[in-house]
């Protein structure tokens, strides 16, 4: 009886102090030169902690677990660290190889895979325990990973011109398929938001090569073959990142390289239907998530400015000057505001997307990549 | 190209080759110079120089090479490859004192 008394006192007691974290309105921005991450709250629009002991984030990219607790953080590195955004500790981390680029989470969230340019391969690891799970070496720096459904990841090999499937729906071992001679030097890749098209962009040539995964048989073609008309290419200082979006109209927009254009195709044909001039090399193109407008940045020396591209008009409707080093974006789930990183400013900007204004800045050292936890229910995020 | 321009040239380079160290930047473009490596070289170089797309350049690899090899690469690019040419934002001095920068380590950030 007494023993029943101390512990209904302890529960109480516990109860009291015990302070529940929600995680849907979260998010990390790296901290590119301290080897940190912040966790940020988007409805407070603060910097809810600091996390240290990361490695080399100069260029980092993270995935979330499919309950939003867990952040997978890949650094330049090759570390692989799962960061508690709740406890808002390292909850495990692993040096997985000498040099990487980014990762993906398995459509079940059991597998983390990271893709590394030295040694160049893929590596999987178990999404609970940091296992290594699979070692996928390719002899050439991967890029472009991304998970499909089924249990699949796709990527891409910049210097063989390659694109390599990996299935692991029946066990650990994973089902390799490999298309060759896919292309000149792909740079990165995007995997549609309902899982079926795999889309690696080109450095090497004018254009990009599609995978059809509801018929891999078929193999990988060519679209937006030669959108650059034979022209001498513009020199390139930052390589864009493409990231899936499309718009009403069944219409999709994706970086020229040496252009200074957003290259828009009909998703019905995989046709390029036009262009829209921009001020510079176009880095990211996000989307609202209303998706009237979509929002540019720009490499090295336009890295200073964001266009926004009206959808309707697919013209530039507004050209914002957000600050030095305005490396990336990420808008608020439903969209009302979005925050920009200012690498050179050490800031994070926040903005209302209707007025087009500043609201606040967060100060953040020398930020890059900012994500946000509803990534975690996104196919290819 | 006449044999008087052709002087000119070869003196041009002499000069130029000779006061690599003379020709330093002033304090504060310096410290443009090494933001501008670590930050927008290190896009495809890593922030520390450690490789990523493109190869890396730590002293060891950069000391196998010319101040003037690695400064014309700087200013010309490498066509090919998905090395730009940054030419448009420094001067051949400054190429080349970021060559020898990168020689003794770059002043990591």
């Amino acid at each position: 009886m007494k023993t029943l008394l101390l512990a209904v006192l302890a529960a109480l007691s516990l109860s009291a102090c015990v302070s529940v974290t929600a995680t849907g309105d979260l998010g990390v921005v790296i901290e590119r030169a301290d080897g940190k991450v912040a966790v940020v709250n988007t409805t407070e629009r603060t910097v809810l902690a600091e996390i240290d002991g990361l490695g080399d984030l100069s260029h980092a990219s993270v995935v979330f677990s499919r309950d939003q607790r867990f952040a997978f953080v890949f650094g330049r590195d090759g570390g692989l660290t799962k960061v508690d955004l709740v406890t808002q500790r390292i909850a495990g981390r692993v040096l997985q190889s000498g040099n990487s680029i980014g990762g993906a989470i398995s459509q079940d969230g059991r597998l983390v895979a990271v893709s590394n340019y030295e040694p160049g391969g893929v590596r999987v690891f178990d999404a609970d325990s940091l296992e290594m799970v699979a070692d996928i070496p390719t002899g050439s720096k991967v890029v472009g990973l991304v998970d499909a459904p089924g249990r699949r990841f796709v990527f891409s090999l910049f210097d063989a011109g390659e694109i390599w499937m990996a299935d692991f729906s029946q066990g650990p071992s994973p089902r390799m398929t490999r298309y060759a001679n896919v292309g000149k030097q792909p740079y990165d890749a995007l995997i549609t938001d309902d899982g079926r098209t795999y889309i690696a962009g080109l450095f090497g040539e004018d254009g990009f090569a599609l995978l059809d995964l509801w018929h891999p048989e078929r193999g990988v073609r060519r679209v937006l073959d030669g959108y650059g008309r034979g022209e001498q290419p513009l020199p390139v200082y930052k390589m864009p990142h493409l990231e899936w979006l499309t718009v009403s109209g069944g219409l999709a927009y994706l970086p020229a390289i040496g252009r200074h254009e957003v290259l828009v195709m009909d998703t019905a044909t995989w046709r390029q239907v036009g262009a829209v001039p921009v001020l510079g090399q176009p880095v990211f193109i996000v989307a609202q998530p209303d998706k009237r407008r979509l929002w540019v940045n720009f490499a090295f020396p336009d890295n200073d400015k964001v266009q926004l591209i009206d959808v309707e008009s697919r013209s530039v409707a507004a050209t914002l000057t957000t600050g030095k080093g305005t490396l990336h974006l990420e808008f608020t789930p439903r969209g009302e505001e979005v925050w920009l990183s200012l690498r050179d400013e050490d800031a994070v900007s926040v903005w209302d997307v209707a007025t087009l204004t500043p609201i606040t800045r967060l100060n953040i050292a020398k930020p890059s990549g900012i994500f946000f936890t509803p990534r975690a229910y996104k196919t290819g995020m | 190209m006449t044999a008087a321009l052709r002087l000119v040239a070869m003196l041009g380079a002499v000069a130029l080759s000779v006061p690599a160290v003379a020709a330093e930047p002033p304090p504060n473009r310096q410290a443009e110079l090494l933001a501008l490596l670590h930050q927008d070289c290190g896009s495809c170089h890593g922030m520390t120089l450690r490789g990523g797309l493109g190869l890396p350049l730590t002293p060891e690899r950069m000391d196998a090479l010319s101040v003037e090899s690695i400064s014309e690469t700087i200013l010309s690019g490498r066509p090919g490859t998905a090395m730009p040419p940054w030419a448009p934002f420094m001067t051949a001095d400054e190429a080349r004192w970021l060559a020898t920068q990168l020689q003794t380590g770059g002043n990591p950030p």
